[in-house]
């Protein structure tokens, strides 16, 4: 344990100094031997060097991230794409087989299936929540208290809010004293417990409560700056006119906001498509509640791993999250060009 | 301890002529916001209660009667013949139910396991093998009898406990000492701090880049990091995978090292850090930099004098975010690190111990909250810089 300890502080302190020496080393070195005031140089090749220092230094300052950006992130999207035409162990090729074995297999549809349900619940209902505590918060004192509360989720990790969250949904047996919060409202209100989160269709709710608590926090922080961003003139304005605060909030805020409304929905949409710790701590998949990136996992290791299978559910996701970075792409791109 | 939005707009005040309506409507948005925000807190407070009471009681009683005297139907054995005492030609025994100090009291009590409210403290019931038994209120007891005592096995007694609210540590020292959680801690921090550090260095060099040098290619640079954010960790973990094997068997090391998953959480990191970094750096007065590029500065220089002290909020935001999203990474963490007792990080034991010991609360409450109070202190003490990475952190 303290030699695991020594060794990631040495770590830090490799990576820290091997990247120094790295920036600045490159950089003298590109200076050193590129050098434009050297002697006997005439002016022509003196002004050839300093375009061409100006060249190479933008990519020695962006080696190090494209390195690890292209091996992390870039090469695995075409190793997938090339492992999901390839069979459990990557060694023969078999075209689409994959692709028909998903679209034909009960459980693969379940998941995309229940990944649809979550697509539409969960950035709906965040969205919403967000909307409302910040709509809300905004006119009153403690409003930052309540904010600051609601948003606390947002460093719980997806397996801790399991925990906390299968506390609530817990379920003692009908004649028991209930500790779990659920079961024991539901008694309140004369009700019979359950166990809900092996009710299948509805635990899929269950467990969508979870994402939607952390959620809400992350929609309400932003729908709130993008709220207070909204000029007073206007809304003054409506309010001499004498609109009802209803009107100015669906007339004038929600059309102010509407792009912000739309980033927070798609932010969380990639979310709930990545969701997987949830799933695996609940259920993980029982009764009904299967995720594509829980059954990814689940093949990714299950009876030895089935590299082709699981390949291709990782890209059923990509595919899922392409619409989406084509349009942030696009929205950064146009944002460029004014800038 | 608040949250901070950069532009703070005056609310204007309500104007007196709408004063009946906006009293409602003022006193419906206190109403509802104030039921949002209990809704929100109450699962995590009843894991926080939950983790400091007595396991026993954990078990028969929901948190929220934490500081309500619990009732629990138990049971205690008799002492043998041989603890008898004679005294004025009676035969005595007496002991105490509860051990001293336990707080607890009897209820009611009886000599059958149907009968437990027989007969209330102070009162008397005869017994089976022989004389009459009285139990008081305090848990101790006298057994007389006018013949001497003979029974060989212990006879025994029924009686509703009543159990004082007790909030304890144990919990949190059980989980510490045997389940592994301790060990687990020291693991995730392991994970965490060099996952942490060693992006930003590399990030804000090539942030600089894209957002002041100038050199084709460099539009087409930023759109692949912002579609880069996006990309689900999915597609990644596979090919790595084959490629940490690929490299363990051919040097002969191990696959699942510290070091493999440092380098995967900065490769899944620099994305984002890149994007805030580049955000934030082109936002930089231009004149500085320009002024500074007339007195003749290298890039070099402007950069580690200038624009990286001048960064440091949105350094901070994403070194926060880093620090959290790796701490509460389970996916990674599972696939580069492994499941075995010596690597689990919080959240992989956590996980572990839903499955294993899943009935077992107060083993999961304390466990749980051990691992979600690093983040939460993190988390309150720096949540301006967290909140203004979010904001800047969003593809508007």
């Amino acid at each position: 344990m303290f030699e695991q300890v020594t060794s990631a502080f040495l770590t830090i302190l490799i990576g820290v100094v091997a990247c120094f020496i790295y920036f600045w080393g490159t950089n003298w070195l590109l200076d050193r031997f590129l050098r434009s005031d050297g002697p006997g140089l005439s002016g022509r090749q003196s002004v050839q060097r300093d375009t061409l220092r100006s060249r190479i230094r933008p990519w020695l300052f962006l080696f190090p991230a494209l390195f690890f950006m292209g091996v992390y992130l870039a090469y695995p999207v075409f190793a997938t794409l090339w492992l999901a035409l390839h069979d459990r162990t990557a060694t023969n090729f078999v075209g689409l087989a994959n692709f028909t074995w998903a679209l034909t297999d009960p459980r693969f549809l379940q998941a995309a299936g229940n990944n649809l349900l979550w697509l539409i619940v969960v950035p709906t209902a965040s969205t919403g929540f967000g909307l409302l505590v910040a709509v809300l918060a905004d006119r009153l004192w403690w409003g930052n208290i309540a904010k600051s509360l609601i948003f606390m989720p947002m460093a719980i990790s997806f397996v801790g809010a399991s925990v906390i969250w299968k506390f609530v949904f817990d379920f003692r047996g009908p004649d028991a004293d209930q500790i779990g919060v659920l079961n024991a409202l539901v008694q309140m209100f004369g009700g019979s417990p359950q166990a809900w989160i092996t009710v299948p269709f509805w635990n899929n709710f269950f467990l969508m409560i979870i994402l939607i608590w952390i959620q809400t926090g992350f929609a309400m922080v932003i729908l709130s700056a993008a709220l207070r961003g909204i000029p007073e003139e206007t809304l003054e304005a409506a309010r001499i006119d004498g609109a009802t605060d209803i009107q100015i909030f669906f007339g004038i805020m929600i059309p102010q906001i509407f792009p912000t409304i739309l980033v927070v929905w798609t932010t969380i949409t990639i979310t709930v498509l990545k969701v997987f710790d949830i799933v695996l701590a609940m259920t993980n998949g029982q009764w009904d509640t299967q995720v594509l990136a829980n059954l990814m996992f689940d093949w990714m290791f299950r009876g030895g791993g089935d590299s082709g299978r699981s390949s291709t559910i990782a890209l059923f996701i990509m595919f899922a999250v392409l619409p989406i970075m084509v349009w942030n792409i696009r929205n950064v791109n146009s944002e460029e060009t004014t800038r | 301890m608040s949250i901070q939005t950069q532009t703070a707009t005056s609310v204007s005040e309500p104007q007196i002529s709408f004063f009946a309506r906006i009293r409602w409507g003022r006193m419906f948005a206190h109403a509802a916001l104030l039921f949002l925000v209990i809704l929100w807190s109450f699962p995590t407070v009843g894991l926080l209660v939950s983790s400091l009471r007595d396991k026993d009681q954990l078990t028969v009683s929901g948190w929220w009667t934490a500081l309500v005297v619990t009732e629990r139907n138990e049971l205690a054995r008799l002492p043998l013949a041989d603890s008898q005492v004679e005294e004025d030609g009676r035969f005595v025994i007496r002991g105490e139910i509860f051990e001293p100090g336990s707080g607890r009291s009897i209820k009611s009590f009886g000599t059958k396991s149907s009968e437990l409210a027989a007969a209330l403290p102070g009162e008397t019931l005869s017994m089976r093998d022989a004389g009459e038994i009285t139990v008081n209120r305090d848990g101790s007891y006298e057994w007389v009898s006018g013949e001497a005592f003979t029974h060989t096995r212990g006879p025994r007694i029924f009686f509703i406990a009543e159990i004082p609210p007790r909030f304890t540590l144990e919990n949190y020292v059980e989980v510490l000492d045997s389940s592994g959680i301790g060990r687990s801690f020291v693991n995730s921090f392991t994970v965490t701090v060099p996952a942490t550090i060693i992006p930003i260095l590399i990030a804000a060099f090539a942030a600089y880049a894209l957002a002041w040098m100038k050199f084709s290619g460099r539009g087409l640079l930023v759109a692949v990091v912002v579609g880069m954010l996006v990309v689900p960790l999915q597609m990644s973990l596979i090919p790595l995978l084959r490629m940490y094997n690929g490299i363990a068997s051919w040097t002969g090391g191990e696959s699942k090292t510290y070091l493999g998953i440092w380098l995967a959480h900065t490769g899944f990191g620099l994305p984002l850090a890149i994007y805030l970094l580049r955000n934030y750096m082109a936002g930089l007065p231009r004149e500085i930099m320009e002024s500074a590029r007339i007195d003749g500065a290298s890039h070099f220089k402007i950069f580690t004098t200038m624009v990286l002290p001048l960064s440091f909020p949105a350094l901070a935001s994403f070194a926060i975010f880093q620090f959290l999203w790796v701490w509460n990474d389970l996916l990674v963490a599972t696939v580069f690190l492994g499941n075995t007792e010596k690597t689990l990080v919080l959240t992989g034991r956590l996980r572990e111990l839903l499955g294993s010991r899943g009935d077992n609360w107060e083993i999961l409450t304390s466990g749980a909250f051990i691992s979600i109070i690093v983040p939460l202190i993190v988390f309150f003490s720096l949540q301006r810089y967290f909140v203004r990475g979010l904001l800047a952190g969003s593809v508007k």
